[in-house]
């Protein structure tokens, strides 16, 4: 089947199995590996990318159900010299260890800011529930999360001009 | 001022943030173009024995290469269980089951596919007939032997650990108080985010290179030779960017000998990555032991005895996990200073999945007997807890202590841990609470447990000898490049090991390179595991670095025509200068213009170091459902000199989750047959967020003097601590119920129903 679909700005066309997780074109045909596979029961969330600027796991949907859609991947949120301030967060508050599950993490702290802006510890631990980390704890994820939304606000413009 | 002791941020971290790490599924490499995909055909039965396996219909299916089984790797070796010499050698496996498959998700047959996706169509059509025989669960069932996994062996029992017959019958005499329990350490999961994964390739040359997610290159490589007979020099193993390991990647299991052995017998490069259910099923579990704790002592809290019986489980075929009870046996006292204590171990197979190394590694399980027996004790006893942890604690040493076990712990203030953990927590005010909560029949009571500690790390058990090199090299555009033994995955090591050569040598953390886990670069090395990193491989880079210098000195001596006494380093400059004379200076990256400034240096410790603490966890309970919600966790873990707040309290903040989700979350489960029940992370109640409170550390540092950093292992100790404070706050929650131990993991479940049976047994005697 052939899809249309934007990824982090860029418009791409393909030719598809219909079957085709939206993970695996990302990681195999768009070669943007930052978004991983933990498990097999969208349970981890490490697949997390942003589809029209809300946050879903990239596992469970299908190449074809993301057509004409905007997709968002940590690659596409900003770049080692100039972190998003999501990402930014996550190193000032060395919210990741491994980094396995830190781009999924990433994605979905940046829908859950955009959908709440202010949230409180308890709030940020609800929204990061289908992110699984074994290396921190969540300790410093949800400090890291706190952080980026303190940054003057600055978390929530940023997830809309991403998904403009 | 010194960088040492400072929050660096990690330099490693802008790379995770952005593309992501490297994994080993992700890589691209053009030696592996065109590589074919295996998919491995697992036994969905614990044991049986194989009657016949027809790859016919597999063969035929869209893109299968190739379907290999056991029968084609005849001519490899079978699988010698670790340790073979303390572990009954006659308990081998093979890299795919040929007669008989003793756990469920044993590997049987390998199917080439040129895509993943044909590989999953393609396993569900082979087909293996099993020939059922009764599967051996429980530990006690196999220690009978009533039915034997491995006939060679005739007998279930893979080691023991001293004999029943050396415990002493009069050990409890004189004592007014004796308690005994029988404690299970259940088994958990691993689960690192990343599964296993492999990819190989064999050169024109006759080597392999080999990809594989690991904790050491080098003992990854060591395992991929003896699994195929080869010489370690065939092989290179590269290590990716890993995704978590947690003791549970040392080394090389038989898939990914499978894996390399695929790609030289098509002669096309060959990866392989596991799905999560695989990795629940058939990566080594940890703990898995039952354990007889028996403790006595006079009324005022004192004890004079403690006797600990260990059962281990070691799965199907001896790994590591077989031998851990030596680590738990030498750990028998922990922080204690017991007139007497005893400790034997037996390990048995059952047909359930390998038993591995699982952070903290045998020392857990020490520590979780000892202070479940000290909160029995106090009970029985009618003492606070916390006042007989000070009155037994060993009192504070600096020169080494000998235990009766064989350990010698380098340094510690034991009493002082306890004291500050009791203080950050605010002890007395808890009890009080407590005490409020209890005589206003509150439904949600709060428990406060404590657990005090001592481990060991560094030790060379689990990844070699108690040292480590390191490569510093000076490169004249300033930068700088090291090369380590240790393999981080996590822990950051490219941030700390460039803190401690900028140190020394005065070039900007930026601008130094860690490289690592690449076996044909750096041939030597334990890895990172045991906690040994720092204490090994961080005091190597500082040795390095300082052999760097002296190396400098006289280059820069012979060019400023001084004498190499009469100059000094200053590290502000990364320059020498001459001794009252600054304008007679060289920088010290000149120095390695024409002549390579290379340092290669093996950095060996006088010994193990043992880290200590203590730490308090107040658990809520609801009486009435039994569920317990983790309120707080505030820890003292002091592993010596710090040298990077931000990644040491990220050690703390991994390790305290992992061992609180084991007090009241996380269990592998099988049924009677031996069919595993958490095979998804659906079942398998793997922590998350919202189970965790965000934890209170307070700090404190007492040096070692057995590497000049004065560094003990971090990556443990957490997990060591928390597991018994959590187990204990659940308990005294509901003590004054008359429940004396319900055992881990405390589910609402579990909690509920021993209220109940305290109730019942209470009206009873009543
Ligand atoms: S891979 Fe685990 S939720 Fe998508
Ligand atoms: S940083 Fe390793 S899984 Fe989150």
């Amino acid at each position: 089947m052939r899809v249309e679909l934007t990824v982090n700005g860029e418009h791409r066309s393909a030719e598809v199995e219909p079957r085709l997780l939206l993970v695996h074109f990302l990681r195999e045909r768009c070669g943007l590996r930052a978004a991983n596979v933990g498990c097999d029961t969208t349970s981890c969330g490490a697949c997390t990318v942003l589809l029209d600027g809300k946050s879903v796991k990239s596992c469970t949907v299908l190449t074809v159900q993301a057509a004409g859609q905007q997709v968002t991947t940590a690659e596409g949120l900003g770049e080692p010299g100039n972190l998003h301030p999501v990402q930014a967060a996550f190193q000032r508050e060395h919210g990741l260890q491994c980094g396995f599950c830190t781009p999924g993490m990433v994605m979905a702290t940046v829908g859950l800011l955009a959908e709440n802006p202010n949230p409180t510890e308890e709030q940020v631990r609800e929204g990061l529930e289908g992110n699984l980390c074994r290396c921190t704890g969540y300790h410093n994820i949800v400090r890291a999360v706190l952080a980026a939304a303190g940054s003057a606000g600055q978390a929530a413009p940023a997830a809309a001009e991403v998904s403009a | 001022m010194s960088i040492l002791g400072t929050r660096v941020l990690r330099t490693e971290d802008p790379r995770f943030l952005t593309t992501g790490g490297v994994y080993t599924e992700d890589v691209v490499d053009e030696r592996l173009a065109g590589a074919c995909h295996v998919t491995f055909v697992r036994s969905p039965v614990a044991h049986a024995k194989i009657s016949e396996i027809d790859v016919s219909a597999a063969l035929a299916a869209p893109g299968v290469v190739a379907v290999i089984t056991g029968a084609d790797l005849a001519d490899l070796p079978t699988i010698e269980p670790a340790m073979a010499g303390l572990i009954n050698g006659k308990m081998r496996q093979r890299l795919l089951a040929t007669d008989t498959v003793r756990h469920v998700g044993e590997a049987v047959a390998a199917v080439v596919t040129e895509s993943a996706y044909q590989g999953e169509d393609a396993i569900e059509l082979v087909q293996v007939d099993y020939d059922l025989l009764p599967a051996v669960v429980d530990m006690t069932a196999a220690a009978a032997d009533e039915v034997v996994l491995h006939a060679d062996a005739g007998t279930n029992t893979a080691a023991d650990f001293g004999s029943p017959d050396s415990l002493k019958a009069d050990l409890f005499d004189g004592c007014e108080v004796v308690v005994s329990q029988t404690i299970v350490n259940q088994r958990v999961a691993p689960a690192p985010m990343e599964t296993r994964a492999a990819a190989a390739v064999w050169g024109d040359d006759g080597r392999l290179t080999a990809w594989v997610p690991n904790q050491g290159a080098q003992g990854t490589r060591g395992s991929l030779a003896k699994l195929l007979a080869l010489e370690e020099a065939q092989i290179r193993v590269i290590t990716p960017d890993v995704g978590g390991a947690f003791g549970a990647k040392f080394g090389a299991d038989p898939e990914h000998a499978v894996v390399a052995w695929i790609a030289r017998y098509l002669g096309r490069p060959a990866r392989w990555t596991e799905t999560r259910y695989e990795n629940l099923i058939s990566m080594t579990h940890g703990r898995a032991q039952r354990q007889q704790v028996t403790i006595g002592g006079s009324k005022d809290g004192t004890v004079q005895a403690y006797r600990l019986e260990v059962l281990q489980d070691a799965g199907a075929y001896p790994r590591i996990g077989a031998i851990l009870p030596f680590l738990t046996i030498l750990m028998t006292p922990g922080p204690y200073a017991f007139p007497r204590a005893e400790a034997i171990a037996k390990t048995v197979v059952t047909n359930t999945t390998p038993v591995g190394a699982y952070r903290g590694a045998g020392r857990p399980e020490a520590t979780a007997a000892v202070e479940r027996a000290i909160d029995l004790f106090a009970a029985a006893a009618g003492v606070d807890p916390a006042q007989v942890r000070r009155k037994n604690l060993l009192p504070t040493f600096t020169e080494p202590h000998q235990t009766a076990f064989g350990a010698l712990y380098d340094s510690g203030d034991y009493v002082a841990a306890l004291d500050k953990a009791l203080a950050a927590a605010g002890y007395d005010e808890l009890r009080t609470e407590q005490q409020r909560r209890r005589a206003s029949g509150d439904v949600r009571q709060i428990g406060i447990g404590l657990a005090s500690y001592v481990e060991i790390t560094g030790a060379g058990d689990e990844a070699g000898a108690p040292n480590e090199n390191a490569s510093v090299e000076v490169h004249p555009d300033g930068t700088a490049t090291i090369l380590t033994g240790t393999s981080p995955h996590g822990q950051g090591h490219a941030t700390a090991w460039a803190m401690i050569a900028s140190d020394e040598l005065g070039i900007p953390v930026e601008k130094i390179t860690l490289k690592w886990g690449d076996t044909d670069l750096i041939p030597e090395g334990g890895g990172t595991g045991g906690s040994r990193s720092l204490q090994l491989g961080g005091a190597a880079v500082q040795q390095a670095s300082k052999e760097l210098l002296d190396v400098a000195r006289q280059r820069a001596a012979d060019q400023l025509e001084a004498n190499p006494a009469d100059l000094v380093f200053d590290v502000g400059r990364s320059a020498f200068a001459v001794a009252g004379d600054p304008d007679a200076s060289v920088p010290l990256a000149a120095l390695a213009e024409g002549e390579r400034l290379l340092v290669r240096t093996v950095f060996a410790a006088a010994g193990a170091t043992f880290p200590f603490g203590t730490h308090v966890a107040v658990a809520e309970v609801d009486t009435e459902t039994g569920k317990v919600v983790l309120r707080r966790m505030v820890t003292v873990d002091d592993a010596g000199v710090v040298l990077n707040p931000l990644l040491a309290e990220g050690q703390r903040h991994g390790g305290i989750a992992q061992g609180a989700a084991q007090a009241f979350l996380e269990e592998v489960l099988y049924d009677a047959d031996g069919n595993p029940l958490t095979t998804s992370f659906a079942d398998y109640p793997i922590l998350s967020a919202t189970e965790m409170p965000s934890f209170e550390l307070a700090d404190m540092a007492t040096p070692t003097s057995y590497n000049p950093l004065g560094a003990k292992g971090i990556g443990e100790a957490g997990t060591i601590g928390s597991t018994p404070a959590v187990q204990n706050a659940v308990i005294d929650a509901v003590a004054y119920l008359g429940v004396r131990h319900i055992d881990m993991p405390t589910t609402p479940r579990r909690v509920w129903q021993a209220i109940r049976d305290a109730a019942h047994d209470g009206s009873e005697h009543g």
